[in-house]
């Protein structure tokens, strides 16, 4: 009999919901059928049972082909890599778990590697901001059972986040919200009429790149400040209107997304918004919220602020200590310096994000993806390593958007003999210790007992 | 691991009052014994100081907000980090070190346990995935309570039965160690913006006082008879005049007994007492009450406390007293992190400099070592800065020459700008108590252990305790005439020795120890109520799924369980 396994965590986006049902079959390594997921969630449960996913390591052959090579080699050929390099460049992150970045981690460490994260091209310039003024935040729980003002900022839930709006932030009934989205005030903040921004209550179309001033004229109005007729494209009379609601809401929310970080101002946008935040503490209570793309993308921030410091940007080179300074030690500016001798692409597909400059620098050294899919960098690679999916085919630690940390489960087994990024990175580490005829350091036990049911109520 | 003689040294050991006689100490494999064979490996202690591993009664070292803090904040590592050690992991930051520089730096100080002293129970996977990552030192953590939901619906109406099973039941889940409550109320009204100063201020919404909540949870520890009494940072934290509130819920714990079997007499912990210790009604007029505080603590026997002494350092405040952080914020202006957690907690975190050249940091100064000077009784008051927030715990070898030393007091307090409006605000001056270092082992290893009920695993010496051992290079019979030697000597042990393993040698790391999560795992009846409370408010308050909730034995995997079952 197919047996239902309830409470499964999504491994897409950075919604990272955990209420997923999945119908798996008797021999527990297919999922046949979904509950709860929405259309792209869905999708990652049904493609990891599709038949073209690759099983084996593929390495580039001199004549260009690839070809099939066994694990044990695609170790020691990411070990020998690493080593060579003087400068090896580790990023991507945005798919796996934490388990998978403290193993590479430790590989880095021994590399004198740079480790980076998908942040880097994405919501870098918010840990810039953050860097400056802090982030006044909160979990999501705290949204959906008190905030009654909702504001979306350069973001669009209803498309990257779909199940955002109906688990967290606009449709749910919560403690002190029980009539739901008849409770909330939504503003949407875009020049583009999205379909967030058809939802909202107020939308600001704003003249793009504009953000700034916007976000400026909110706080002098909240300041007892005039403004002039019209700021950034948008009329005075409803930012008054907007700033009033805000003041007198009981809970303000602030989701900011790509359209706030990559757009004219980046960091200094994030930066007046986490302002704009602390200022509204003062008549009320607010709260801020980077909407991190991806399901474990706040990962690697946390794993490697605890090991190293520093969420992204860590440059290990030096082997004494840990060195970030986006701009220097940013995966696409390494790349474009041509600075970057070996390439290892985890868990992410710089070959889609990356500009084409970028990765014509890096295809001048070996480049390794360790991915479970066929994607853009599994296809330029000179070895691509496929991995068990997380949260499918493998448990493990992620942090929710709101740095909430979930633990995914595993619902069916992996295909025989795939390795998990943790596994394989675990071997590549104790492959380079072999060849340098080092110690592996502090390698402790690790084992997946994993979700104990006995505490269950 | 095999057997260890420590031979000669000078031992001091106040679980068996030995002080400073010339004595061996014999270790076989993890624990300590009364003999050990010719073949055991000897370390010489002639002309050293032998003591037990310490044990940390309040850090926060590990999770949410601590992480929050090293990521806000890179310039903490800047210049401040050492170069690593060979075969050993980087380490990063100074006043919020990296997982990996937490455990060295505990270890070289000879720390064998740390207590974690906020976990947020939704974030307890975070937590323990620290721990996990932090070498050497066993540690434990305490869930907060004190702004629970749950916690305030049931202790509203009384039900301490129903409390002591959700209780148990989170500290299971969270692999947790016992009952912390911080600013109780006060972190629950932050949610809506607002804060209870007062213990009698009724929480918004809930219907309930803090002074309700802090009765009701010493009752509930007492029920469950956990190991540690309840852990309680008060209201008011940091607001001149504040030593009338502390005074109050001080009193809370007259009358209760302790009941466990765990060898604790305390009912009560108080953490950083210093932050609650101060007169004055603003900062023109801010002064001292640690003597106030100091005599009603000496007084009572079931009260212990924590003195969270300011090291006059740049550092990182954090804590779950979210109003707090927002508050202190307003008044440096500095970057300002907070995180409120869904129907449990909330914190901030917010960067300080403790200036010499400001008053007020100077007072602050004073108090912490007031606090330990006026304590009648060392073994209940216990060393912390509550580390990162009054300094960094790496320099409590600094505490204990301040507190050893009044020579060291002075010259420290003729540094300060405004000494004379310090001199006017403190008692400081012309204090000649100068503790010994009997006294100082009280305060930094027999008394704490005793405190979390772990008496029978730290702070001693004697056969059958685990084999946490350290060497220092101090001569108890010929204490040095520079108080600067005594922080030298106490930052880097001669030797540690951890669960048997040497870990330190010439106050260097010598290997990884063994670490071990030190958690309880109490048993109450089965309670329908509450176990439908909890469904319920997991559907529809929570938005992380119940079976999603409990941490995972993997994430805990050298885990040190203390089972107890309350319904004995
Ligand atoms: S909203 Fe995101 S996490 Fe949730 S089911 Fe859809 S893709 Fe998965
Ligand atoms: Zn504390």
């Amino acid at each position: 009999m197919p047996k239902w396994i309830t409470q499964v965590g999504c491994p897409y986006c950075g919604s990272s919901c955990d209420d997923i049902e999945c119908l798996v079959s008797d021999d527990g390594k297919k999922i046949l059928e979904t509950r709860n997921a929405c259309v792209i969630g869905n999708e990652i449960f049904h493609h990891v049972s599709s038949p073209d996913r690759p099983k084996r390591p593929r390495m580039r052959q001199p004549d260009g082909s690839m070809k099939e090579v066994t694990y044990d080699e695609a170790v020691d050929y990411t070990a020998k890599a690493l080593i060579k390099a003087k400068k090896p460049l580790i990023y991507g992150f945005g798919s796996t778990n934490c388990e998978g970045m403290s193993a590479v981690a430790r590989v880095a460490e021994r590399a004198g590697a740079v480790l980076d994260n998908c942040a880097s091209i994405c919501h870098g310039p918010s840990f810039l901001a953050i860097f400056d003024n802090g982030y006044p935040s909160c979990t999501l729980g705290e949204v959906k059972n008190r905030a009654d003002v909702v504001l979306f900022w350069g973001c669009n839930p209803m498309h990257a986040h779909p199940r955002h709006t109906s688990r967290y932030s606009i449709f749910p009934r919560g403690f002190f919200t029980t009539k739901g989205q008849m409770q909330r005030t939504i503003i949407s903040i875009d020049p583009r009429e999205t379909d967030t921004a058809k939802l909202a209550d107020y939308h600001f179309m704003l003249n793009q790149g504009h953000d700034y001033e916007l976000f400026d004229a909110f706080r002098t109005v909240l300041r007892g400040h005039d403004i002039p007729a019209e700021v950034a494209g948008c009329k005075r009379e409803m930012i008054l209107e907007a700033a009033e609601k805000m003041k007198n809401a009981r809970f303000v929310m602030i989701f900011f997304g790509m359209g706030c970080t990559h757009t004219d101002g980046r960091n200094h946008n994030v930066d007046i918004a986490i302002s704009l935040t602390r200022d509204l503490n003062t008549h009320t209570k607010a709260s801020i919220m980077a909407m991190r793309g991806h399901y474990n993308i706040a990962g690697p921030g946390q794993v490697w602020s605890w090991q190293f410091g520093f969420p992204y940007c860590i440059d290990l080179s030096k082997g004494t200590r840990a060195h970030m300074n986006p701009g220097e030690t940013s995966s696409v500016d390494l790349a474009m310096r041509d600075e970057v001798d070996c390439f290892v692409n985890v868990g992410t597909d710089a070959g889609a994000h990356w500009p084409i400059a970028a990765i014509k620098h890096v295809k001048k050294h070996p480049v390794i993806t360790v991915d479970p899919n066929i994607c853009m960098a599994s296809e330029i690679a000179d070895l691509h390593v496929p991995v068990r999916v997380v949260g499918v085919e493998e448990p493990g630690v992620v942090y929710r958007m709101d740095n909430v940390p979930i633990q995914f489960k595993k619902v069916i087994d992996g295909p025989e003999g795939v390795p998990s990024d943790e596994e394989f990175f675990d071997k590549v580490y104790t492959r380079m210790c072999e060849l340098t005829q080092t110690e592996p350091i502090w390698v402790h036990v690790k084992e997946h007992a994993k979700a104990s049911s006995s505490l269950e109520h | 691991m095999a057997e260890i003689l420590i031979k000669n040294g000078f031992v001091i050991d106040p679980s068996r009052k030995i002080n400073g006689d010339v004595m061996d100490v014999a270790i076989k494999d993890d624990k300590i014994v009364e003999k050990v064979g010719s073949g055991a490996k000897v370390i010489d202690a002639k002309g050293k100081v032998v003591m037990a591993g310490a044990v940390d009664v309040h850090a926060h070292v590990a999770g949410p907000k601590v992480n929050a803090g090293r990521l806000m904040r890179p310039e903490d590592k800047l210049f401040k980090s050492p170069d690593a050690q060979e075969h050993y992991r980087m380490e990063m930051g100074f006043s919020i070190p990296s997982t990996f520089k937490t455990g060295y730096d505990y270890a070289r100080m000879g720390y064998a346990f740390v207590m974690e002293a906020a976990m947020p129970p939704l974030h307890s996977p975070h937590v323990h995935e620290e721990i996990h990552d932090t070498p050497i030192i066993d540690e434990a953590a305490l869930p907060v309570f004190a702004n629970n939901w749950f916690v305030m619906e049931y202790l509203k109406n009384n039900e301490i039965d129903n409390a002591a099973a959700y209780v148990a039941w989170i500290i299971a889940a969270t692999k947790g160690y016992g009952i912390k409550l911080v600013n109780p109320g006060g972190t629950a009204a932050w949610a809506w913006g607002l804060n209870c100063l007062g213990i009698n201020d009724p929480v918004p919404f809930y219907d309930i006082t803090p002074a309700e909540i802090i009765t009701g949870l010493i009752k509930t520890n007492e029920y469950l008879g956990l190991p540690h009494s309840v852990h309680i940072h008060q209201n008011s934290l940091g607001d001149p005049g504040n030593y009338t509130v502390t005074l109050d819920s001080l009193k809370l714990a007259e009358g209760v007994k302790a009941r466990n079997k765990f060898g604790r007499d305390s009912v009560m912990h108080s953490t950083h007492i210093q932050f609650h210790s101060y007169g004055g009604d603003s900062w023109a007029n801010f002064e001292s009450k640690a003597k106030e505080v100091m005599e009603y603590v000496n007084t009572q026997k079931n009260i212990t406390v924590d003195l969270g002494c300011v090291t006059l350092d740049e550092t990182t405040t954090m804590t779950a007293d979210g109003p707090f952080e927002h508050h202190l914020n307003n008044l440096n202006h500095l970057k300002w992190a907070n995180v409120d957690v869904e129907l449990e907690t909330a914190a901030g975190v917010v960067p300080y400099v403790y200036d010499k050249n400001i008053k007020v940091c100077g007072i602050q100064w004073a108090i912490g070592l007031e606090l330990g000077l006026y304590a009648k009784d060392p073994m209940r008051t216990f060393i912390t800065t509550d580390h990162p927030n009054a300094g960094p715990f790496i320099r409590y070898p600094r505490i204990i020459k301040w507190l050893m030393s009044q020579k060291a007091r002075e010259a420290t307090l003729d540094t300060f700008k405004y000494k004379d409006k310090v001199i006017d605000a403190t008692n400081i001056h012309g204090m000649d108590r100068e503790l010994t270092l009997y006294e100082v082992a009280q305060m930094t290893r027999t008394g704490p252990a005793k405190a979390l009920g772990l008496s029978h695993m730290y702070g001693g010496l004697s056969a059958g305790l685990d084999a946490n051992v350290g060497v220092f290079d101090l001569n108890v019979k010929n204490m040095p005439s520079d108080p600067e030697m005594i922080e030298k000597a106490l930052l880097r042990a001669s030797w540690f020795i951890k669960s048997g393993q040497i870990v330190v040698k010439d106050g260097e790391i010598t290997g990884h120890g063994n670490k071990r999560t030190v958690w309880v795992n109490a048993k109450v009846k089965a309670n329908p109520q509450v176990t439908r409370d909890i469904n319920e408010k997991f559907l529809k308050n929570y938005t992380v799924g119940i079976g999603n909730y409990p941490v995972w034995d993997a994430l805990a995997p050298n885990p040190l369980v203390i089972d107890i079952d309350a319904e004995a």
